[in-house]
């Protein structure tokens, strides 16, 4: 199309347009555009703050071969990410089914569910790592007993021990599920009644329609909180920082991807490696959605899309 | 709820309703019991917490914890930092994202829809990507332990909340903003005086979720502020945890401290939450 000259008009509404948006033009340049070129030019040099940055070429993403740390903290982000995403999408569901049922009290419940997941993150945190105590927790209060009576023994050490710690974080996770909860329930209340009427006269038994019926039409929501609850995990930082005060201890068993990356910047200052890593953590961000986004294709249903 | 108990009910027989609030209350105090002992351990004596087996109802009832654990921390001003870089954020962002917005979704120019592309682009990005540039830029004009960095960005908005208002702003009927438009209202007019009165709910959300994100913050606050007499009460109350962990009584009583308000604004606020959670899941 050939640029035509703009009319008066045209130009009065380009500049109220620009005034408009003149906020988030700043804020691209400053904190998005300039940090992206900065971030990716630190990332091949070693840059400590105090002295100006030192070409190092790709230094730093060699170092990344062979740096221990940051393949333990890869794994420790892959286990937590590929158990606590996928168990707190079946809790989330389970609690929202559960509550489709339509039974009295049904806003109380939801609310008792929900409320968990708004107290704020070191809130609960600190909480969690009084309730996880192995000696004086309430968790192992409740364990300790039961499992003296079932004769397993003694109850887990939780964060006193790098078998366990993952599985209290996961745990102190599944806390949190209200807000996805939320979104399901939402979504279950749009699965149109009518199908499901029509099922149950076919004589089709309730795991057959929640099979057929209802997780397919509610799939965008669950490939939605999947993506979220994956770029997350990538991002997990405030409760393993503050549950293992930055250490990501007992035996860096709760070194998370980012927690690795903010002790690398802050307190090593190793600036330049830490945007290297925190590029490859872009990387694999895009991979794992792009991935999940490909192999949901078949199984994600749009309602309208005429199939 | 309100709505009648048709269908729920009539595929439901008596024993399946008995199990379905069996489960329901079982698995509410699965997701209580937490805060129960939080509010409980926070009324005991260190003594009392650390015995065993525990009390699951304290006696006797101490109240001690509070103006203790609130006197420990500088509590108060840990409050007021925290109040003024969440209120100021909510300003900033509200006012932001709503001028943006109605540029991107109510004024017609060329580009806009280039820079709506770009800025849905953005929030793929993570933080940390940005995160060490923007913190060398903020420590080179000195801004490192002050609460500016906490504040500034967000008068320049936020993809996601200019995103939901955007949404929000093109459901307003044009006719609305024409006939405005025609009888001689700049721009600035509409936005003041036809689009934002009628944006309340979509404020309202936002401006709920830039709060609880604020106050909620953990990284900014330990990223750039330093001096304790600056912290906020999520980076006080951690360092208490980390620092005084044999208090566990006074901990407990700042931990409910902080949470509770926060609780009672979702009691205030129940529909603005749940419309807001779903908004984001649905839109995605």
């Amino acid at each position: 199309m050939r640029p035509r000259p703009a009319s008066a008009n045209e130009r009065r509404q380009l500049w109220a347009g620009l005034a408009f948006c003149s906020p988030v033009l700043v804020g691209l340049v400053a904190f998005t555009a300039y940090p992206i070129l900065a971030s990716l030019y630190y990332s091949f040099t070693r840059y400590s703050v105090m002295k100006p940055p030192v070409w190092i070429g790709t230094a730093n993403y060699a170092h990344l071969a062979h740096d221990e740390l940051f393949w333990k903290s890869l794994a420790n982000t892959a286990y937590y990410a590929v158990i606590a995403v996928p168990v707190g999408i079946v809790v989330a569901l389970a609690l929202a089914l559960l509550l489709n049922l339509k039974v009295r009290g049904q806003a109380l419940y939801r609310t008792f569910f929900f409320v968990p997941s708004i107290v704020p993150l070191v809130a609960s945190s600190v909480l969690w790592i009084w309730l996880f105590n192995p000696q004086n927790g309430a968790i192992n209060a409740l364990l300790r007993p039961l499992m003296g009576s079932l004769g397993l023994g003694e109850p887990p050490g939780w964060f006193a021990d790098p078998v366990w710690s993952k599985p209290a974080i996961i745990l102190w996770s599944l806390w949190g599920v209200g807000g996805s909860m939320v979104i399901f329930l939402a979504a279950l209340q749009d699965v149109p009644r009518e199908l499901h009427e029509a099922a149950q006269v076919d004589g089709a038994r309730s795991w057959h329609r929640l099979r057929h019926i209802t997780l397919p039409f509610i799939s965008p929501q669950i490939l939605f909180v999947a993506i979220m609850g994956l770029i997350g995990a990538f991002q997990f930082f405030t409760p393993a920082y503050v549950m293992t005060q930055g250490t990501g201890g007992p035996v860096d068993s709760t070194l998370f991807y980012s927690l690795y990356l903010f002790n690398v910047a802050f307190a090593d200052f190793k600036m330049g490696y830490a945007c290297a890593l925190a590029w490859i953590l872009f990387l694999l961000i895009l991979a794992c959605t792009a991935l999940l986004f490909r192999s949901s294709a078949r199984l994600v249903y749009y309602a309208g899309e005429g199939r | 709820m309100a709505e009648p108990d048709d269908s729920g009910g009539r595929g439901m027989s008596r024993m399946a309703t008995i199990a379905a609030h069996t489960a329901l209350i079982l698995l509410s105090l699965v997701f209580l019991v937490p805060l129960l002992w939080l509010i409980t351990s926070s009324l005991k004596t260190d003594a009392q917490i650390l015995r065993f087996p525990p009390e699951w109802i304290p006696s006797p009832v101490t109240l001690k914890n509070y103006p203790g654990g609130l006197t420990f921390i500088p509590f108060w001003r840990q409050l007021g930092n925290t109040l003024l870089i969440s209120s100021l954020t909510v300003l900033g962002t509200l006012l932001s994202c709503s001028l943006v917005a109605y540029g991107l979704a109510r004024v017609r120019w060329r580009g806009r829809n280039a820079l709506f592309g770009i800025l849905l682009g953005t929030m793929m990005l993570p933080f940390q990507v940005t995160m060490v540039p923007v913190f060398v830029m903020f420590a080179r004009i000195g801004w490192v332990d002050t609460f500016w960095p906490l504040i500034v960005p967000h008068f320049l908005g936020s993809a996601f909340y200019i995103f939901l208002m955007r949404q929000f702003f093109l459901t307003i009927p044009l006719e609305l903003t024409e006939a405005a438009r025609i009888d001689g209202c700049s721009e600035w007019d509409i936005y003041r005086r036809i689009v934002l009165p009628l944006s309340k709910p979509v404020l309202a959300t936002v401006g709920l979720f830039a709060f609880m994100a604020s106050w909620n913050d953990y990284l900014g606050p330990l990223i750039y502020l330093a001096d304790e007499s600056r912290y906020t009460l999520s980076l006080g109350l951690a360092s208490f945890s980390s620092q005084y962990g044999s208090y566990p009584g006074m901990l407990m009583a700042v931990t409910v401290v902080i949470t509770v308000p926060i609780i009672v604004i979702f009691f205030f606020a129940q529909r603005t939450f749940i419309q807001g959670i779903t908004l984001t899941g649905i839109k995605g």
